[in-house]
């Protein structure tokens, strides 16, 4: 440009705020502008697509009438595997989700035919008109029955410890031994038990949806509610067989997407984009809650077993864990779910030897995928069902149980081999026993079951140990692009996605933290694969820990180029220059911001630059199921007060109390929304979100009024949320912050607990009670029924109870 | 074949037959519209696809999120399970319509704004129209329980309830000098 703007006056400091900064988009969610694909102008000729779905859980497809469905009013283009240009799949890393059904149908809501119309009621409509001709065959839907019949999606996989490194007791006593098996020592206690898990359907309350528009040069626009536009790009070019650069996935904001818009969005930005090359148009694909429900994944459920011993004061000798993961027809994302939930069997306890095995069982459902702590919670459980066990066996307070198992500087390795560099749950579980007065509590509670015969109360308290980084080691990394314009304002563009969590705003702080500029001159964009290639989902909760990197990076690189100029231009000591409350300073030398980028304009300095992140130290061998899988571990603690009408059923929370490990927060506000969106969430998915198939493998839950997600009057009426202080992340991640997203999801696993705690009430604690996933007041009344008709505790096998 | 019903309107008999076209007057956020519309066109779909006003949100089409809420004739209404047919001749009030022309915020936005009330943003036009007709509505006691009553048809995925009742109160103290 001939002539630079006018240097606009310096914003105001906001040097005391900018931590707690409001949402990016907090004025436009409030006052409805905030735009979401759906809320998009319509184009001209824009054309509305809706997908057939199999009606049949497993079948031979023989063939589709669709007569009908071209005569019907309105429609475009009706679309099969065959019209297919490119490859008719899908999956995210392994083969196996076809976009459309060929041949064989796989389960009962599976994509078979598209349709294009002017409107979307003309293509809903005439989607009815189908005839899919098939030949039913038998179903697989069950976990457990699958694995007995050899039906995985990928192979089993395992984690193995055969000698206890109590390193503690081996520097004190260096004559220890083990035991060789059968002569387990005279005071040995066993404890097992069966838990069923159920899945969670993830209801981001946007449904999932693309927008595909096809450009004048053959490229392909696609705007997606995706956390993932880097593999939607990916996708779509293979769908279409068109190289890369000719596709564009950009993604604004979610309405919500908890990993369920990790993988499964692909598939619709995948429809739109051949709708849109086909008819040459734009091209809008919203599924209905209904079909949405019924086409993409969910959660894992869960089928475990788990078997312990321990010593008289309830520690941990040997542990084995069997989990099998119901992964649905194809493998997805299984491979890595169920990885973490067994990286997660041992929550924040040391198994001592230890054994834990995942299978991976193929069933004729949706393939199951990613949500919010990706089989960390499943394979937290089974751990957690035996420190109730132990304690009832042993007459112990849970909690003490529980705290004698945590890792410790003496016990510190896990059974995959990583050791622990940061000893905080100890002293965390402390801090929140003294907060939430865990003991009088427990006191009261005792007295209080004591006196009333049919509302029974329950406590507990539950660790989280959370490793952080992607389970696959390639996706631990990201880029940024940084851009300052000549009136000083900044543009940062980076690969994470915004569904809510506040990242946007995090990167945002964080450029202007580098730069020490106020907030109001940073401003981020739309994320976009033209603009940061090959980045990686926003998922693993790693959003914050890579992207910020990047964007710190990228803003490091802008920062020496400026300082360069300064020390030359202004014969300032190069050292002696720092960023300071929107000015560039050195010993009685001050420069504003906005003068100084347009000095470096008018000298031809570079003002953007992109920026680059991996992640350090993480490596893992499957083949020996040891590593150094997580770059550091996040924790938490929950103190959940319950109570259950032992008469309905019915639950209640009373009270919660967390006390949760960010390092040091990059943003207070939005950290304890994550913690407090997190526990609600994970406490529905253990409580009250129950999804139902009939026998022929159809789901029956395919919406809000069968499907029930927690609502406001389920939030707890006394809820304490604090963040752990003075702990910084022992890694050097940017800030030395820790990751938010997914471990206050596994604090809920407290709400069980307690549930679990005001059954046992029943028999005078004395008995442990099992108590499946969800714990439903039917779960609930059944458990209390179970317990009334009989009372003795299970039986051990091998007669190992010398206790 | 698994059963599709279209989401924006009621199936008809003959869907080939265009239906007659219904002429109905709606007053939206104080602007007067004349829509000639289809009678089985609901309201949010008037509202999002007629008008462009599309900050009430589809989340479900069934009543049971709320996502969709509006005020009509100052009443929270799921504008998904309301016939814009019905609403005709009624003043309808929007998130769009909540702020003054100013641009002021409504103390009700401005308390969602305090106390960061949303994380996706996709519940919260609905959470706030809602929050605004429960507070003008003098039956509904301004207990923490009636609230939370009051406001059970709104539901947020990513729960963000503890900032939404915060805001509430203090939306509530600014304007009912609530506690
Ligand atoms: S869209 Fe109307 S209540 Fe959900
Ligand atoms: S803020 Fe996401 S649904 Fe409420």
């Amino acid at each position: 440009m001939r002539k630079l703007i006018p240097a606009p006056a310096p914003l105001p400091s906001d040097a005391a705020t900018r931590h707690s900064a409001p949402h990016d988009s907090a004025v436009a969610h409030v006052t409805g502008r905030a735009i979401y694909v759906d809320d998009l102008p319509a184009h001209a000729r824009m054309g509305y697509l809706a997908v057939g779905l199999s009606p049949h859980a497993h079948a031979r497809l023989d063939g589709l009438t669709l007569d009908a469905v071209r005569q019907s009013p309105g429609v475009i283009d009706v679309i099969t595997a065959a019209d297919i240009p490119g490859r008719n799949e899908v999956g995210a890393v392994y083969p196996g989700d076809p976009l459309l059904a060929e041949r064989e149908l796989r389960y009962a809501g599976q994509p078979v035919f598209a349709v294009v119309a002017t409107d979307l009621v003309s293509a809903r409509r005439a989607v009815d008109k189908a005839v899919i001709h098939a030949t039913p065959l038998p179903a697989s839907l069950d976990a457990v029955e699958a694995i007995a019949q050899g039906l995985t999606v990928l192979p089993v996989h395992h984690h193995e410890r055969a000698t206890p490194l109590d390193r503690g007791s081996a520097m004190k006593n260096n004559t220890q031994t083990r035991e060789a098996p059968g002569e387990a020592p005279a005071a040995s206690h066993c404890v097992s038990g069966t838990l069923s898990i159920g899945g969670q359907e993830h209801f981001y309350l946007e449904g999932q949806i693309a927008q595909a528009e096809a450009l004048d040069d053959d490229g392909i626009r696609i705007l997606t509610s995706s956390q993932h536009p880097s593999e939607v790009q990916k996708l779509v070019a293979e769908v279409l067989d068109r190289p890369l650069h000719s596709i564009v996935a950009e993604v604004r904001r979610m309405g919500g997407g908890f990993g369920g818009k990790e993988s499964q969005a692909a598939a619709l930005g995948a429809m739109a984009a051949l709708a849109a090359a086909r008819n040459h148009c734009t091209v809008r694909f919203r599924l209905p809650r209904r079909d949405d429900m019924l086409m993409t994944g969910k959660r894992h459920p869960f089928e475990t077993h788990y078997e312990v011993t321990t010593d008289d004061r309830g520690i941990l000798r040997d542990t084995t864990i069997s989990l099998i993961g119901n992964c649905g027809h194809s493998p997805d994302l299984s491979e890595g779910v169920v990885d973490r939930a067994m990286f997660h069997a041992d929550n924040a306890y040391y198994l001592g030897n230890a054994r834990v095995t995942g299978h991976r069982a193929m069933t004729h459902t949706a393939s199951n995928t990613a949500f919010r702590g990706f089989g960390g919670p499943q394979g937290m459980m089974p751990i957690e069902a035996a420190m109730d066990d132990i304690a009832r066996r042993l007459g112990l307070d849970p909690l003490d149980v529980r705290k004698r198992n945590l890792y410790t500087d003496q016990k510190d390795e896990t059974h995959y081999g990583q050791r622990l560099d940061q000893h905080l749950i100890g002293p965390l579980i402390d801090q929140l026993e003294k907060q939430s007065d865990y003991r009088h509590r427990r006191q009261a509670i005792t007295a209080f079951n004591q006196e009333n015969p049919i509302i029974k109360r329950g406590l507990a308290l539950t660790p989280v140990k959370f490793g952080i980084s992607f389970t696959a080691q390639h996706l631990n990394q990201a880029g940024a692009l940084l851009a300052i314009y000549t009136d000083g304002s900044v543009l940062i563009n980076h690969g994470g996605t915004e569904m809510g969590q506040g990242l946007h705003t995090k990167v945002c702080q964080i450029v202007a933290r580098v730069f020490d500029i106020p907030l109001g001159r940073v401003r981020i964009s739309a994320t976009r694969t033209d603009k940061v290639p090959n980045t990686s989902p926003t998922a693993a909760s790693s959003g914050a820990d890579l992207n910020g990197m990047a964007a710190r990076d990228a803003a490091l690189t802008l920062r020496a180029r400026l300082l360069d100029l300064a020390a030359e231009q202004y014969r300032q000591p190069r050292d002696s220059l720092t960023f300071s409350d929107g000015q560039l300073i050195a010993d009685g030398w001050s420069m504003p911001w906005e003068a100084l980028i347009q000095a470096a304009y008018l000298k031809r300095v570079p003002l953007s630059a992109t920026g680059f992140y991996s992640t350090p130290t993480i490596h893992y061998d499957k083949t020996t199921g040891k590593g150094h899988p997580f770059f550091y571990y996040a924790y938490g603690a929950a103190v959940s007060e319950v109570e259950i009408d032992t008469l309905t059923g019915e639950h209640r929370l009373r009270r919660v109390d967390i006390l949760h490990d960010v390092g040091d927060s990059l943003n207070p506000a939005i950290d304890r929304g994550q913690i407090e969106g997190g526990f609600i969430q994970g406490a529905g998915w253990l409580t009250t979100e129950e999804l139902k198939w009939d026998d022929k493998g159809t789901l029956l839950t395919t919406g809000p009024a069968t499907y029930k997600i927690p609502a406001y009057s389920d939030t707890p009426p006394v809820f304490n949320v604090a963040l752990l202080e003075g702990h910084p992340c022992s890694q050097a991640t940017i800030y030395r912050s820790k990751a938010v997203g997914e471990p206050p999801f596994m604090l809920a696993l407290s709400v069980w607990s307690a549930l679990r705690d005001a059954l046992s009430s029943l028999t005078n604690y004395t008995t442990s009670p099992a108590l499946d996933v969800p714990a439903t007041p039917e779960r609930i009344l059944l458990a209390v029924e179970a317990i009334k008709s009989a009372s003795t505790p299970a039986a051990c096998p091998e007669g190992a109870d010398h206790g | 074949m698994v059963d599709t019903t279209p989401a924006t309107a009621v199936q008809h008999a003959d869907p080939a037959a265009t239906p007659r076209l219904h002429d109905v007057e709606l007053t939206i956020n104080g602007q007067t519209h004349h829509l000639s519309i289809e009678p089985n066109v609901v309201l949010l779909d008037a509202l999002r696809e007629r008008l462009g006003l599309t900050g009430a949100k589809k989340g479900c089409d069934h009543g049971q999120c709320g996502a969709c809420t509006v005020l009509v004739d100052g009443r929270s209404m799921n504008s998904c399970l309301m016939l814009a047919s019905m609403a005709d001749g009624c003043d309808i009030t929007t998130v769009e319509g909540l702020a003054k022309p100013d641009g002021t915020l409504h103390p009700v936005q401005q308390a969602f704004l305090e106390h960061d009330a949303y994380q996706c943003g996709y519940c919260t036009a609905g959470q706030m129209m809602s929050a605004t007709a429960i507070l003008n509505d003098p039956s509904i006691e301004r207990t923490d329980a009636s609230i939370k009553d009051a406001m059970s048809g709104n539901i947020c995925r990513c729960g963000a309830y503890k900032n939404i009742h915060d805001a509430i109160k203090t939306a509530d103290a600014r304007l009912n000098g609530g506690e």
